[in-house]
């Protein structure tokens, strides 16, 4: 499952954003590698984002991860133009949206973006039928057959009997999915998440996570979805950017970063992760199909955890992994040991081996 | 020799000093012929200038121009503040008109229907039936439905004109670095000060007189807490309001307003006590109702007309704010994140 291969929804190229009195006076700065801090200090600008390029997939998933103030929701915020950049463009469907003035500008949000808010921001004065029906509304759209659509999302999402709730008598989780279903009744092909799940506790947080797959497998929305817990990441992600004080460290398939981390960064960030749990047979077989298997087929989807469960631990077996039904290759037990060790820790491993 | 004669001489201005003059009367010391001492020596002010140099007017002088100034610019004043302020005068008398003439067995039950409307308290309500019912007994109810009357036509325009200007304020920095001072002013001015170049302009018969002087004291509050409920909507939703695309206007009815209606409230809560607390002192201008019957009292030392009309006051004043503070709960309420 190549990225390469998708259609490319947004193209986002070159783009810049410094925050201060004279953003422009700073660009140059950039391009001598002078850091983060040093301007800041110097010249008392932010710098937002730093030559950021990205496709985003249409119909994917594209996870924008990074620590606080690492600049995801700056990011998020430059493909609807909520934030205007010092530099660089945006293009949706091939279509320069830098060039958009403000009427073409509000029919883009009006029609073809949505948005999930961190803290909700649902109107408090309406309803929660009210509120799904935002999109519509702003349109103009406020016939029966809107208040159909509303209403098949809030039962969708899991709110029946919800529609003449106030905000403010649900929970946090139920009114993320009142704002899931306010930005799904817009009807917009692409979806922006801003740490949509972040102020949930796990437990809500992982069944909104298995709601919005669940909905992502009949909707193919392209979804741009920005969190800061790896996690997270790593379970919805088709394409994962990891971002760090406004540059792009590394991005690409999430199990690709996982087992090639190119920066002691982003070895910190996947150092805590279960491993087992995250990676698949998929991204750590050995492609050859005809290699012997003494043990039988797996999915090339299955985790590491489960096919350790279905080996009942047996290190020497070895099984050839199919996917839709044809054979993509084999993996062995001891492959699958191997790819458990941290990445840091597999070079010590075999240093010791060699001295005893 | 007046403290300041010398330094006129000293700079060759005595013929102009004395130029008409006539013969001013002299004080003892001067016609003794002794000079002050040294340490005597007053304040170089107008009074004093002009001992020394009758050219120089005195105080009263000043005054008696800053009072023909105003009473020269009063005929176009009035040209041009006549017809925008004369549909107050309508609007006051109108209401003074149909409030007193509809039947006491009538207005009373509309008022309590309105209170139980917008409070959705009977406690309130039955609160308000007892007041009436008080200044029905004592012979109150003309006096108290007078003053309401003022009140409801001052508050409505306070609201009318008192919104957008709020709402102007808080999209615009320019018009809010600029009304905030005048707002300060009208909100420090003593009240009685306002009533000065009103009654310079306006004959005081007339209704629109007492009716601007409530007006300018009680819009304050509605105009700045119009301006920060609008400033202070949450930013996390007005960005979801431009992600979803709305238009300034939507924003503007659809977010805004509600979202700060609280705030828009609790400024009318206060105009309305400002304007009672107006209207009281507007009696001194021919403002009817239950301030006249204060006034009579101090004029003619009639301590009990004074006292059950001050207790009248107060009884309208606990009911307006009730009322319109349990309307202000009951959007509280519903506006809760
Ligand atoms: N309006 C602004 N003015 C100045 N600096 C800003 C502004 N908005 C963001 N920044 C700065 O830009 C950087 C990126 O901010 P951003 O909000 O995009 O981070 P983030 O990754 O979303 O963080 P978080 O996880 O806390 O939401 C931060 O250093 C922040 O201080
Ligand atoms: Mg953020």
């Amino acid at each position: 499952m190549s990225t390469a291969d998708k259609q490319v929804k947004i193209a986002v190229r070159n783009l810049y954003k410094i925050f201060g009195d004279d953003p422009a006076s700073i660009l140059p700065m950039l391009s001598d590698g002078i850091d983060k801090a040093d301007i800041q200090r110097r010249t008392g600008h932010v710098i937002g984002l730093n030559n950021i390029n990205v496709d985003i997939s249409a119909g994917l998933i594209t996870v924008i991860m990074g620590l606080s103030g690492s600049g995801k929701s700056t990011l998020i915020r430059h493909l609807n133009r909520l934030i205007e950049p010092t530099a660089g463009e945006i293009e949706m469907d091939g279509d320069d949206i830098m060039a958009y003035d403000s009427g073409r500008l509000r029919a883009l949000r009006q029609t073809r973006m949505s948005m999930v808010f961190q803290k909700f921001a649902l109107l408090p004065h309406r309803t929660v039928l009210q509120n799904t029906m935002l999109a519509p509304e702003i349109r103009g759209e406020n016939g029966s057959a809107s208040t159909e659509e509303a209403v098949k999302w809030i039962h969708r999402v899991g709110l029946e009997g919800c529609e003449d709730s106030f905000p403010h008598q649900l929970s946090g989780g139920m009114q993320q999915r009142v704002g899931l279903a306010r930005a799904l009744t817009s009807n917009a092909e692409v979806m922006l998440m801003d740490e949509a799940f972040s102020a949930l506790d796990p437990l809500i947080r992982t069944s909104m996570q298995d709601l919005l797959l669940e909905l992502q497998q009949d909707l193919h929305k392209t979804i741009v979805f920005i969190t800061h817990d790896l996690d997270e990441a790593l379970k919805l992600a088709d394409h994962l950017v990891i971002l760090k004080d406004g540059f792009i460290v590394q991005q690409g398939e999430p199990q690709h970063i996982l087992l090639n981390p190119s920066d002691p960064y982003i070895e910190e960030f996947v150092s805590d992760i279960n491993r087992a749990r995250v990676l698949k047979v998929r991204s750590i077989m050995d492609g050859n199909r005809r290699a012997k298997a003494n043990h039988g087929e797996v999915d090339s989807g299955m985790s590491l955890e489960s096919l350790i469960a279905h080996a009942e631990g047996d290190i020497d077996r070895s099984f050839a992994v199919h996917d839709d039904g044809a054979r993509v290759g084999t993996i062995t037990m001891k492959a699958v040991f191997k790819a458990l060790v941290r990445y840091d820790l597999a070079g010590t491993g075999r240093t010791n081996n060699g001295a005893g | 020799m007046a403290a300041y004669a010398g330094i006129f001489d000293l700079f060759g201005l005595r013929e102009w000093c004395d130029a008409g003059k006539t013969k001013s009367l002299m004080s003892l010391r001067q016609l003794k012929g002794e000079d002050p001492a040294w340490w005597e020596i007053p304040f170089p002010s107008l009074d004093n200038l002009h001992k020394a140099c009758g050219s120089i007017p005195q105080t009263r002088d000043f005054t008696a121009w800053l009072e023909n100034g105003f009473l020269a610019i009063r005929p176009s004043l009035r040209v041009v503040l006549d017809p925008l302020t004369q549909p107050l005068s309508w609007a006051l008398d109108g209401a003074l008109t149909l409030f007193t003439t509809l039947p006491w067995w009538c207005l009373v039950p509309i008022i309590l229907v309105g209170t139980m409307l917008s409070s959705k308290s009977s406690r309130i309500t039955a609160f308000v039936a007892a007041c009436f019912a008080f200044f029905l007994f004592t012979d109150h109810y003309g006096y108290a439905v007078q003053t309401l009357s003022i009140i409801f036509v001052c508050t409505v325009l306070c609201a009318i004109l008192g919104v957008p200007t709020g709402i102007l304020m808080s999209k615009n920095d320019t018009a809010q670095r600029v009304i905030t001072p005048v707002l300060d002013m009208l909100q420090t001015l003593p009240t009685f000060v306002y009533l000065i170049p009103l009654i310079f302009l306006f004959k005081i018969t007339e209704p629109k007189l007492y009716g601007l002087a409530i007006i300018l004291y009680s819009i304050v509050p509605v105009i700045r807490l119009t301006n920060l409920g609008i400033r202070l909507v949450d930013r996390d939703v007005i960005e979801a309001a431009n992600a979803y695309g709305m238009t300034a206007r939507q924003k503007l009815v659809q977010v805004e307003i509600p979202l700060a209606l609280p705030n828009i409230m609790a400024g009318i809560n206060q105009t309305i006590m400002m304007s009672l607390a107006m209207v009281v002192i507007a009696s001194l201008v021919s403002a009817p109702g239950l301030g006249t019957l204060v006034l009579d009292g101090i004029n003619n030392l009639r301590l009990g007309v004074g006292f059950v009309a001050g207790f009248g006051i107060v009884l309208l004043a606990i009911i307006l704010d009730r009322v319109s503070k349990a309307a202000l709960a009951r959007v509280d309420e519903s506006r809760k994140i």
